[in-house]
């Protein structure tokens, strides 16, 4: 029976008294690959940015690891990506990942930072500033800066959008692999077959409320809008 | 100690970014410069009585010039969302805002450093005299200014209006500090050193560094992460 | 029933000060300053009310933190605001004073020069709030601010008394002068009308504080339809 990574226990979110999440309770074993789908506005960024620790919910809980993710020690083991790269255009690829190596106190920085360069492909322009980089480059070096820190859950918002292929190549490689060391994804997605191809569980938000958490099965790969049409708008 | 070392890296990350762009500190610099003259030409800098005044213009300058840079802190973590960078790192806010303090700090003080000679010139003042005392003077000012600043460029950053509405929620704030810092300046600035009833001030520029800093630790959680 | 409080409470306090206005205008003259002195009954009494105003203020910013219930930030918001009102009668009512006595609007007095500067700092409060429009991060960041705010008007207090020291500037009512037992009693009694009248006034900008809350959440469930 595998712990239990992310838990989340009645949230609530609340932007003044209107509810933007409604009652979300899941939780995610380790090791497994949750897809959160459902319409733009629905409430994934916000779920995720809960469980990141970025802010607070208005009622109920979340887990990571068993610690909320609002102590800081708990974030040590949470790698985010979301819609902005997080990366510093005026340092270079190098200085970023070595700065968020120190940050998050890893015994050698420099060696983490160099070992991620070569994996996302940068190795080559590790001393180029990022503000030169075209976005595929950029994109590549966040998901180097979310799995620096070997994170034992990454919570990813939208990851596959706007990626060219390379980038999307890059991704997929790099999840499969911390899928397979047993870490726990949770990623919201709009793209559909990239993320579906990869997670082992899928979840619909729709108006703030879990509508749907199951199994993904073939079948959601096939046709992948089925869930909205089973789960979704009425 | 992996609290230091997060503000040590926060500290350098933004001065390294800072020396690369220049983009405040330059902008900084100037405006200094050209509020020293413009207080020229409102103050005569050759009457007897501007001079025994000047040193309190000298926080104007400061003020106005330290707010460019103060702006300037939370708005580089916009681009690409670099705050939610940090804000997901194992940093407390308290670390965030010491390392944030710290660069205003070295920032703003440099451009003190520059616009003090410029002032010296402009207004012919031999303001040498009493140094040490002066800076300290001038280092403990900038500090509450840069104490308060920093909070409140977390709490203004997603702001509209965020240019003005930063000074304006800080300088009522800081208004003691300055009337302290103020008195004392001009003082230091004529020769005189701080004797007697001044060292009053002197006390308030400690204590309102002390109380603002701490409420700063404590509160930039909450402003950071709701 | 609410309602019913808030009308007795403006009544009370109506008729409290009506009846002190008598008590006030059969008081002889003072020796120095002829009729306007009798402008203290309604200077100091608003400045208390205004104090004790941004005391509530600060408490309910820091329980509004605590527990997040947003009535806490109605009353933060209804008392700064009430608040600013009583400040301001404070601050005329000290310029016409000044004019009177000194023939001047406006003399540097530290008390009157700390007031100006609350002013400001609960001004900015007002004018904060209305640049944020999220209303969790809107009562979040008030609430900050009101922390900060509070904090400093100590300060702001000591630090304006000990310039005035360097430059001794004219002061109201300096304390080494005597002050009348039948005045204690009028202005004792103006205190409580001002109090009653500041208390019904929160309530009803309280009240107004919640439906434009209830209104905000129904328009966006509306359009979240």
């Amino acid at each position: 029976m595998s712990a239990v990574a992310v838990d989340c226990a009645g949230v609530w979110k609340f932007y003044g008294d209107f509810p933007a999440l409604r009652d979300i309770s899941f939780q995610v074993p380790e090791g497994r690959c949750l897809a959160l789908i459902g319409r733009n506005g629905a409430g994934k960024t916000t779920l995720l940015r809960i469980l990141a620790g970025f802010s607070r919910a208005g009622r109920g809980q979340t887990k990571i690891l068993g610690s909320s993710p609002r102590e800081a020690d708990a974030r040590s083991r949470i790698g985010f990506l979301g819609h902005g790269i997080a990366i510093y255009d005026e340092l270079s690829a190098l200085e970023n990942l070595r700065l968020f190596g120190k940050l998050y106190g890893l015994p050698d920085p420099d060696h983490a930072a160099r070992h991620w360069l070569e994996r996302t492909g940068l190795e080559r322009v590790r001393h180029g500033l990022v503000r030169e980089f075209s976005r595929g480059m950029r994109q590549r070096l966040a998901v180097a800066r979310a799995l620096l820190h070997d994170p034992s859950v990454l919570l990813l918002d939208e990851p596959f959008t706007a990626l060219d292929d390379r980038a999307i190549a890059v991704l997929q490689s790099v999840l499969r692999d911390a899928l397979a060391q047993g870490r726990t994804v949770v990623m919201s997605t709009h793209q559909l077959r990239e993320a579906l191809e990869l997670a082992t569980d899928v979840g619909l938000i729709n108006r703030g409320r879990l509508a749907f958490h199951g199994e993904r099965t073939p079948e959601m790969i096939t046709d992948p809008g089925w869930v909205y049409a089973r789960y979704g708008e009425a | 100690m992996r609290f230091l070392q997060q503000v040590t890296v926060i500290t350098t990350k933004d001065l390294r970014a800072e020396m690369r762009t220049k983009e405040a500190i330059n902008a900084s610099f100037a405006f200094a410069i050209v509020i020293l003259l413009i207080l020229s030409f409102a103050f005569d800098p050759t009457e007897e009585t501007t001079r025994e005044i000047s040193g309190g213009l000298l926080w104007i300058v400061f003020t106005f010039a330290g707010t460019l840079v103060l702006n300037r802190s939370f708005a580089r973590e916009l681009p690409n969302d670099c705050l939610d960078g940090l804000l997901a790192a194992p940093v407390p806010g308290s670390a965030l805002f010491l390392g944030k303090a710290l660069a205003n700090y070295v920032l703003i003080l440099a451009v003190e450093l520059v616009a003090l000679p410029v002032f010296g010139i402009f207004y012919n003042v031999r303001w040498t005299r009493q140094f040490w005392p002066l800076m300290l003077v001038v280092g403990l000012g900038t500090w509450g200014l840069t104490a308060i600043g920093t909070v409140f460029s977390a709490l203004t950053v997603n702001i509209r209006l965020r240019e003005v509405m930063l000074p304006m929620l800080v300088y009522p704030l800081m208004i003691p500090m300055l009337l302290g810092a103020m008195r004392l300046t001009a003082l230091l600035v004529a020769g005189q050193p701080i004797a007697g009833d001044d060292t009053v001030w002197l006390r308030l520029l400690f204590g309102f560094d002390i109380i603002f800093t701490a409420l700063a630790l404590v509160l930039m959680e909450t402003v950071l992460r709701g | 029933m609410r309602q019913k409080v808030i009308i007795g409470m403006l009544a009370l306090a109506a008729i409290i000060f009506v009846r002190n206005l008598y008590a006030i205008s059969v008081l002889p003259d003072e020796v120095n300053q002829g009729q306007i002195f009798r402008i203290i009954f309604f200077h100091v009494p608003a400045a208390a009310a205004a104090m004790t105003g941004s005391a509530v203020a600060l408490i309910a910013s820091v329980l509004f933190l605590v527990k997040k219930d947003f009535f806490y930030d109605s009353l933060a918001v209804a008392v700064t605001e009430v608040g600013l009102a009583f400040l301001a009668v404070n601050l005329v009512t000290g310029s016409i004073w000044a004019r009177v006595i000194w023939g001047v609007w406006w003399a540097w007095d530290p008390r009157l020069t700390s007031a100006l500067i609350c002013w400001i700092l609960y001004a900015g409060y007002l004018i904060l709030r209305q640049a944020l429009e999220e209303p969790t991060q809107r009562a979040t960041f008030a609430a900050v601010y009101s922390i900060f705010a509070f904090t400093d008007v100590p300060i702001v207090y000591f630090s304006i008394r000990w310039w005035r020291t360097i430059h001794p500037q004219p002061v109201f009512f300096s304390k080494n002068g005597s002050f009348p037992p039948d005045w204690g009693r009028a202005l004792g009694v103006n205190m409580l009308a001002m109090f009653l009248f500041y208390a019904a006034l929160t309530m009803i900008r309280l009240r107004q504080e919640q439906t434009q809350r209830e209104i905000d959440y129904l328009r966006r469930t509306a359009h979240a339809i």
